[in-house]
């Protein structure tokens, strides 16, 4: 049971790719590897953060007002991931500005606070935030490399074509972010519908085509 | 005069919020299906952008100068809560107005776009009057995303699109599209 909170965040029902949340940051910051995954680090601290800390007080907050408390505590933790990174890594929180801040309406924290950790103990909810966390952060670094590669050219600020390679601005840019997870997306579902047609019996006869 | 009206038109279209920031992607994925109910979340889109920006502005002025880190928490809370007044006075003084906006104005809260808003004018350094014109441009700017999606998906259903593309890939494509088209305005001037 317990490997299963963990991996279904990951994979199965993966917060960007499965559920669509957190697509604000997803398409936001993965210009380069380093923002995407400091992103993922900081968006992966608030939401075990607030897991746990929701999971403790869950049976002392009145229901009527227990989003506001999500709410709240969230924000704590956004506050203190934004100084952190401020006295820890002032470059990359620069590159990052006001997107930070934004981790506090990331549906896909509170979406687990609503769906999970209010409902479950603590040590299963610290398993749940883990793998969604996870499951975000694997996603981030995807479009991150992605983008970085064909539009800078680079990964992790190391060049990899040498000096002939032209970059594909595009990719950094705005509309290639909408782009890259579009690919992405449809990646995923042609996985699936092949897939499905291999779990199909053999016998079957084959649909008109 | 001339430096507002360039913030006004740079948060419209040179960095429409949806297209070229990313804020505001759920309603603009979500809602925009339909034309009439794009325009109306434009529209309570607009109204509670310029309340927030009043808002933030307040705050900064008068209460964050004592305490700068309840920034983020001051504002979460001012803003669901401003919002939750604003649609109870709506409710009481033009239940047509209500029936309108419906679901749409007490979701606005967790819309991205809003904190964002509060966010950048704080940054920025905004004042009473410009943290409003960049509000009403951004709200236009969203507006103007969330109707040009719908019209394309409107024509879009009836088109012949493999089985495989008819998911929010698509729309990713299209929006994609859009934002391309948007980063023609880039460099048509900025009130920086």
């Amino acid at each position: 049971m317990k490997t299963d909170d963990v991996v279904r965040g990951i994979w199965r029902e993966n917060p960007v790719l499965v559920q669509l949340l957190g697509l604000c940051p997803t398409l936001a910051v993965t210009n380069s590897v380093a923002n995407s995954l400091a992103m993922g680090v900081a968006t992966f601290f608030v939401l075990c953060g607030s897991s746990v800390l929701v999971s403790l007080v869950r049976k002392l907050v009145p229901n009527a007002v227990r989003i506001s408390t999500f709410i709240l505590i969230i924000a704590t933790f956004v506050s203190i991931a934004d100084m952190a990174l401020e006295a820890l890594v002032p470059g990359v929180h620069k590159a990052l500005g006001a997107f930070i801040a934004l981790i506090v309406v990331n549906c896909i924290i509170l979406g687990r606070q609503e769906a999970f950790a209010s409902r479950n103990t603590v040590s299963r909810s610290l398993m749940d935030a883990v793998g969604s966390g996870f499951g975000f952060m694997i996603t981030l670094l995807l479009m991150g490399a992605v983008r970085e590669v064909l539009g800078s050219g680079s990964f992790l600020g190391v060049p990899l074509f040498g000096k002939s390679y032209e970059p594909w601005v595009f990719m950094i840019l705005p509309p290639g972010g909408f782009l890259t997870l579009g690919l992405l997306l449809l990646a995923k579902s042609w996985w699936h519908a092949r897939q499905e047609r291999a779990a199909a019996p053999a016998g079957a006869p084959k649909e008109a085509a | 005069m001339g430096h507002l009206f360039w913030i006004l038109l740079s948060a419209m279209v040179v960095n429409n919020f949806t297209l070229t920031l990313f804020l505001g992607l759920c309603p603009f994925l979500g809602v925009s299906g339909r034309i009439a109910t794009a325009l109306r979340m434009g529209l309570a889109n607009i109204f509670v952008l310029v309340v927030t920006s009043f808002s933030a502005w307040f705050l900064n002025r008068f209460v964050l100068v004592h305490a700068p880190y309840l920034r983020l928490i001051s504002f979460i809370v001012v803003i669901a809560s401003l919002v939750q007044v604003v649609e109870m006075a709506v409710k009481k003084l033009s239940p047509a107005l209500f029936r309108a906006l419906g679901i749409y104005l007490p979701l606005i809260t967790t819309n991205c776009a809003i904190l964002g808003l509060a966010i950048f004018q704080t940054n920025r350094g905004y004042g009473l009057l410009e943290g409003l014109f960049f509000a009403l441009g951004a709200g236009l700017g969203l507006t103007l995303a969330l109707t040009l999606m719908a019209s394309i998906r409107e024509d879009v259903e009836r088109a012949d699109v493999p089985k495989l593309l008819r998911t929010q890939a698509l729309v990713l494509f299209i929006a994609g599209s859009l934002s391309l088209a948007f980063m023609g305005f880039a460099g048509l001037g900025s009130a920086s």
